[in-house]
């Protein structure tokens, strides 16, 4: 047996040992999706048992190195263990910015005792971690952020503000974009620096949007002191690092909305159409909203091909490069003008907002629509992808 | 199946590359015009592609062929695309060839696919009857008669049928107007008593014919499969056509953007080079997007035929739309990038917006596509 069929045969008797009954199943979902931070609660005690025996074996994070926390795994063994958790329909329920943003960012510009500090801390779900980079005066203008380190003997003091902290009031870390040197260029007097939410002067406050949802926050810094050991990479040099992790986010973005793909989303927004509009002639009632149903549909066909032949080039080693652009641009328009539509489509029972006499979905699709219109603004709005497919796609001049 | 290309088609696809290179020819094209009445083929490039063996890729070695399927054969309909390139691969091998591959006897196809891949013959598709594409709209009528058939009526549209040895003709033997039972396909001899041919000159300097058929005998040997019952070959071959044209207007779509983006990063005005600007750029950015797209939807179309998807209609819908939309875009804003240099004949992005406009409508717009995928996925 080839040390790769041993891998898997290993792996799926592990699995088959460890994985508990309710965490697995042909509807792939688990009870509940593991965050972490001090706040975690576990409401299901076998999603507990399942984190704590995968976090044993590395395999919330398989293909780190071990001493960060991970397993080691080679690429062919990570697929394969990914295939082999699929087919029981199982996953590892941690999931994070932390996962996804910050530490491959650790990995590429972290000092080695920076990285045995944060990354094992990652890959158990110990740490939650949000991300402190707008302003209110930097928007999609992000470098021209102002919010201040100052050093004193070993710890820098930070002053200001940062906004759209995803999350902040249930975190315990956050990664920031600070200004250590007021007069160089924008870009040069920014480092990346990471701070304990627990550290007095540090406070936040919910912001609500306008689907009376509250994911974000505002985050205040007064006279925050932090270790110096706590930057990543050199002084003035962190917006490299901010430019790496934008890059994840973005891929984070539109992967995350994968599972959105065309099957599930056709159906339902078909029941809607067909309860609403009705049949003439055999078709759907309405021929202008058919024909939008319609172009919909296929813009997701074309969207998933394209991220499918993308997906095959990266691994072949063809990757395009910024392409992450492409896809969060696409796919947050994509979505909006789904939900857009949804929303005409269900008519009048969408123009409600709260009362005594309606249907919980259709305050869920007006919610969505509303929410959505947060997709083409949050990490870097529809126009600052477009610049950057301009710049470093199509080479067009400044 | 990877949308990826393998060593193979990686080979086909530079020696396409280099072909179209060497044989693109825009002052021809433009030459043409003056010679609208002559209905002509350059046989010389048509040579090159018969020795290249492009002629051969879908059919099966038993006839000649190479045995490969769309997905090379979309590679070099790309190519020929971006370039331009005026060939009769699309209407000798993509749909007179499809219809005797997929409906013909054994007979039928060891008499005529050898000749249509070596090039001895030329064969069109006379499938169009109405101003828009609609498969089953069909008048031309086949009737029984002592000698086998005999065939009335007209069509339009017959691409390269001035030039072609041989026309298949789409008819009706029973049913009416849009039924999508009752269709026939016929071989006729395209210098037959009956058969009167008019060529006529597209916007993109191509070769169309209006073909009348006058009580046009047909012998029962030149019928392709069953008489009544080829409604099922010819969704096939629309399927396979669609995807194959979509490939074409992916190259030229992508030439336009290509000839285009080079103009904006040279063009001075107000002291910039044009390209700097952000109504500009947006609107670059965006077009590169549409393509990106169109590329992966073209792929994956081609590659669903050859594995014989069930999805492949659905798919080849999707693919049809989208470029043709995509075309549609890089036409356009290919001209309006350019500015005034884009509305005169001397410059090539015109050429490109013109050959976008017809392959847009041939075998159906993205309107078409569109409604068709929403009846084919149940609504």
């Amino acid at each position: 047996m080839s040390n790769i069929d041993q891998f898997r045969s290993s792996t799926r008797d592990w699995l088959k040992d460890n994985c508990p009954a309710s965490c697995q199943g042909p509807d792939n979902a688990l009870p509940d999706i593991i965050w972490g931070g001090r706040l975690q609660e576990y409401p299901d005690p076998d999603v507990k048992l399942w984190m704590d025996k995968l976090i044993e074996k590395g395999w919330t994070v398989p293909s780190w190195p071990e001493e960060y926390g991970g397993a080691g795994l080679t690429k062919e063994e990570e697929k394969v263990l990914r295939a082999e958790m699929h087919a029981i329909g199982t996953y590892s329920p941690l999931y994070s910015f932390g996962i996804s943003m910050l530490a491959p960012a650790l990995m590429e510009y972290a000092t080695e005792e920076q990285k045995r500090e944060h990354l094992p801390k990652i890959a158990s779900g110990e740490i939650r971690w949000c991300q402190g980079y707008s302003e209110p005066g930097a928007g999609s203008d992000l470098a021209s952020l102002q919010c201040k380190a100052v050093r004193d003997g070993d710890d820098y003091v930070i002053n200001g503000q940062k906004v759209w902290t995803s999350t902040a009031d249930v975190s315990d870390w956050i990664f920031c974009l600070v200004r250590t040197d007021p007069n160089a260029a924008k870009h040069d007097g920014i480092s990346f620096i990471l701070i304990d939410m627990a550290t007095e002067g540090v406070s936040t406050k919910p912001i609500e949007l306008i689907s009376g949802a509250s994911p974000f926050c505002e985050t205040f810094f007064d006279n925050v002191r932090v270790p110096v050991a706590n930057r990543i990479h050199e002084e003035n040099k962190g917006w490299s690092v901010a430019k790496a992790l934008l890059l994840h986010e973005r891929t984070m973005l539109a992967a995350n909305s994968r599972g959105s793909g065309s099957g599930l989303e056709r159906r339902s927004l078909l029941t809607v159409a067909r309860d609403a509009l009705g049949q003439k002639n055999g078709t759907l009632g309405d021929p202008a909203i058919r024909s939008e149903i319609a172009q919909t549909e296929m813009d997701t066909l074309c969207y998933e091909a394209t991220l499918q032949r993308t997906t095959e080039a990266a691994k072949a080693g063809q990757g395009m490069g910024p392409e992450g652009s492409m896809f969060k641009l696409y796919l947050s328009e994509l979505n909006q003008r789904k939900a857009d539509l949804r929303q005409r489509i269900n008519g009048a029972d969408s123009l409600i907002w709260d009362g005594e006499d309606f249907n919980a979905e259709d305050k869920e699709i007006t919610r969505e629509w509303l929410y959505g219109k947060a997709a083409t603004i949050l990490g870097g709005t529809s126009e600052i992808q477009l610049n950057i497919i301009s710049k470093r796609v199509l080479g067009l001049p400044d | 199946m990877s949308l990826l290309l393998n060593e193979e088609q990686t080979l086909l696809k530079d020696s396409a590359k280099s072909f179209t290179d060497e044989n693109t020819d825009l002052e021809a094209m433009r030459e043409k015009r003056s010679r609208s009445r002559i209905a002509e083929i350059n046989k010389d490039l048509w040579q090159k592609i018969i020795e290249l063996g492009w002629t051969a890729i879908p059919f099966s070695e038993e006839y000649g062929g190479l045995g490969l399927g769309y997905a090379e054969l979309g590679i070099v309909m790309e190519e020929l695309g971006r370039g331009l390139v005026d060939v009769p691969l699309f209407s000798n091998i993509v749909l007179a060839g499809s219809v005797i591959d997929v409906a013909g006897s054994q007979e039928q196809k060891k008499q005529l696919l050898p000749k249509i891949i070596d090039g001895s013959t030329f064969i069109s598709l006379a499938y169009q009857e109405g101003a828009r594409h609609a498969p089953y709209d069909v008048s031309s009528a086949l009737e029984p008669d002592p000698k086998g058939f005999v065939l009335n009526g007209k069509k339009q549209l017959v691409l390269d049928g001035g030039s072609a040895n041989h026309l298949i003709v789409v008819a009706r033997s029973s049913g009416k107007k849009n039924d999508r039972g009752g269709l026939s396909l016929v071989i006729v001899d395209a210098q037959q008593e009956g058969v009167s041919v008019k060529n006529n000159l597209l916007l993109d300097s191509r070769r169309v014919a209006n073909i009348e058929f006058r009580n046009v005998i047909v012998s029962t040997d030149n019928v392709i499969g069953g008489i009544g019952e080829s409604a099922d070959t010819l969704d096939k071959i629309y399927t396979r056509a669609a995807v194959a044209l979509s490939a074409e207007m992916l190259g030229g779509a992508q030439r336009a953007f290509d000839i285009t983006l080079e103009y904006l990063k040279v063009r001075e005005q107000f002291g910039a080079k044009i390209g700097s600007f952000q109504g500009l750029k947006h609107r670059a950015s965006r077009w590169f997007c549409e393509v990106e797209l169109s590329k992966s939807i073209v792929l994956k179309a081609l590659r669903a035929i050859d594995s014989d998807d069930p999805e492949q209609k659905r798919l080849a819908h999707a693919c049809k739309a989208r470029t043709s939309s995509t075309y549609h875009l890089s036409g356009i804003e290919g001209v309006q990038m350019h500015g005034g240099i884009g509305v005169t004949d001397e410059h090539d992005i015109g050429l490109y917006m013109k050959r976008a406009r017809v392959t847009e409508l041939l075998l159906g717009d993205a309107a078409y596509h569109a409604d068709q995928f929403a009846k084919l996925s149940g609504y």
